[in-house]
């Protein structure tokens, strides 16, 4: 368990969307794609982040939300920033031929991922959406990787002017996929589930939640029986079946939950 | 096999093994899920009247296995809405402790009255938390106080009451004594202890309130003193807190006096199998020791014959020549 914090330098800031920046930083502690750091803005709050590159140096993609996200999205190279970690579980690489579904933000975990499936030489087809097309996430990263690489727009700026989820049942119907790994809203999560399910391909969300401790203990993250920051925040999609709070609440920082 | 199944504060236990406050403590099916991992019992996380965030992260410091700091700052969804989570472990048989945290003896009081019409079996009365605002050891680290809090409580409800008392006093045993006199059926011992951690490169404190209260193996030899000094001073029972990672820890506090224990930080180290293990290790632990109940063991280290002095017999005792 790497929960020591370190303190690093950022050494790159690359501005990726109007609203998202990736900080790359040297870590030496090894990660796989999937899992996520705890990151601190001394003076300012710590807050969970999936690694958008898992090597050498790692990286991480903020995108504004909060107040402390904008903050970090200000983050110049020589600032420090704490780094304990890396939390949680990854993506199995075993598919061999998989749909990666990414809805804004989300797509930062899954680059990584889907790059070390192709490495493992897996075949890969990827939808990505935003609300519009400078919001667009990774594509050119994907594309180097992917087969295709299809995008959806809620404004129509680019690609499919709806949800990148629209996409989803025609690409499952192309061709045999033995997995869908997606990551976004819950309720878009939620959508892709619906028709993956359709055609009976396996799907697995990487979950996003509150998160104070990342060690399994204060309880911030509870989902259903699951922490997300040490049974997640991968879970084959089967696992939340059950789980009424999926892509309908969550906690808030006090652990009250709020409808999503 | 050993029998494990102690009775404390009118709980009856299956094992001495209670999850401690603020650790799976915040939704209904983390608490269920710590008594199918098999604690013996749960303890909720301290609830007060309102909802409240707690403090910004960085939240924890840790030390490899040590021991782990932390300011959560008593983040809890408040009473109005924590009734249903309580119902969730209620209804997998666990035996459920309530925590409670107020400004004064009404607040406390009330609180009582409220987690007590849940259904849970005892109430625990956070006297301790050390990193709170006018909560917590502030209102607990004055003994008229934890009196007053006490007796209001014991007025308010039926069911058995613990009052969790703080190692951050000189003489926590007293903390015990007014508890003790106000009427309460147990005392657990201990909350975290007050501790703060610097970044020498940042020049700042870690921890977004500076200092919070530290727990793991690190408090274990405190935690032990406390329970031993409120084991002499008080005839209620006394509940164990603090650095408990084994069997071996358990039967350490159980000599000290400890009835029962609770397990805190151990659970961010090993994971809820931690219970499991612990119970398990418990009773193959106690059949080499050749006991039957653990219950026999409690405060058995009081009063033990000194250490033997044989003069000249090569342990190093020197007779002093007159
Ligand atoms: C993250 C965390 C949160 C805690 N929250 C509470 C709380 O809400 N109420 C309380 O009485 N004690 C709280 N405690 C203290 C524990 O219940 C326990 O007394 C202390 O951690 C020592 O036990 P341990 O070493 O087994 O963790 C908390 C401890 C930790 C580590
Ligand atoms: S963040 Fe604390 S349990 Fe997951």
């Amino acid at each position: 368990m790497n929960s020591v914090r370190t303190i690093v330098e950022v050494s790159e800031r690359i501005p990726e969307t109007p609203s998202t920046v990736t900080l790359r930083f040297s870590y030496a502690p090894s990660a796989t794609p999937g899992q996520f750091v705890m990151v601190w803005l001394p003076g300012d709050d710590e807050l969970p982040m999936s690694l958008s590159y898992t090597g050498d140096p790692k990286g991480v993609t903020i995108k504004a939300m909060g107040a402390t996200s904008r903050h970090f999205l200000s983050v110049e190279p020589g600032a420090l920033v704490g780094i304990r970690g890396p939390y949680g579980n990854s993506f199995d690489l075993a598919p061999r031929r998989i749909l990666v579904v990414g809805g804004g933000s989300g797509t930062a975990v899954l680059a990584p991922a889907a790059e070390a499936a192709a490495r493992n030489g897996s075949r890969l087809v990827a939808a990505l959406g935003a609300t519009t097309e400078r919001e667009l996430l990774f594509v050119e990263r994907m594309g180097r990787i992917a087969e295709t690489v299809r995008v959806a727009t809620d404004d129509g700026t680019a690609g499919h002017a709806g949800f990148v989820t629209d996409l989803v049942g025609p690409i499952l119907g192309q061709g045999p996929f033995d997995a869908v790994w997606t990551c976004g809203p819950e309720v878009m999560m939620r959508k892709v589930i619906s028709a993956a399910e359709a055609r009976a391909v396996p799907v697995v969300c990487s979950m996003e939640r509150h998160m104070k401790c990342a060690l399994g203990m204060c309880d911030a993250c509870a989902l259903g029986p699951y922490h997300v920051c040490v049974d997640g925040p991968v879970f084959p999609a089967e696992r939340l079946r059950n789980v009424p709070e999926f892509a309908t609440s969550k906690r808030e920082s006090s652990g009250r939950r709020v409808r999503l | 096999m050993a029998d494990l199944r102690v009775t404390v504060a009118g709980l009856s236990l299956r094992n001495p093994l209670l999850l401690a406050s603020g650790i799976w403590g915040e939704s209904g099916a983390s608490l269920r899920g710590a008594f199918e991992a098999g604690a013996g019992g749960v303890v909720t996380k301290s609830i007060g009247s309102e909802p409240r965030d707690g403090y910004p992260n960085p939240t924890i410091e840790t030390y490899e296995r040590w021991g782990m700091l932390n300011a959560m700052g008593l983040p809890n969804p408040g009473i109005d809405e924590y009734p249903r989570e309580i119902a969730q472990a209620l209804s997998a048989g666990a035996p459920v402790v309530g925590s409670i945290f107020g400004h004064d003896a009404d607040e406390f009081a009330r609180l009582a009255a409220r987690i007590e019409a849940t259904g849970v079996h005892a109430v625990e009365l956070n006297l301790s938390c050390p990193h709170a605002e006018g909560v917590g050891s502030e209102v607990g680290q004055d003994p008229a106080r934890v009196a007053e809090i006490t007796r209001a409580v014991k007025a308010a409800v039926r069911v058995p009451v613990i009052a969790k008392i703080t190692p951050n006093h000189a003489d926590p045993a007293s903390l015990a004594a007014a508890a003790e006199s106000a009427g309460a059926d147990a005392v657990s011992a201990i909350n975290t202890v007050r501790g703060m951690a610097i970044d020498v490169r940042l020049r700042r404190p870690v921890l977004a309130h500076g200092t919070g209260g530290l727990s793991g193996p690190a408090i274990k030899p405190v935690g032990l003193a406390c329970v031993w000094q409120a084991f002499e001073r008080v005839k209620i029972p006394v509940i164990g807190v603090g650095g408990i990672t084994s069997a071996e820890d358990v039967l350490e506090y159980v000599l000290a006096g400890a009835r029962a224990v609770e397990v805190g930080t151990a659970v961010a180290f090993e994971g809820i199998g931690v219970f499991g293990r612990i119970a398990a290790e418990l009773a193959r632990r106690l059949d080499q020791l050749g006991v039957a109940r653990l219950e026999e063991l409690v405060g058995a280290a009081h009063g033990a014959a000194p250490p033997p002095r044989t003069p000249g017999g090569g342990q190093g005792y020197i007779p002093t020549s007159v």
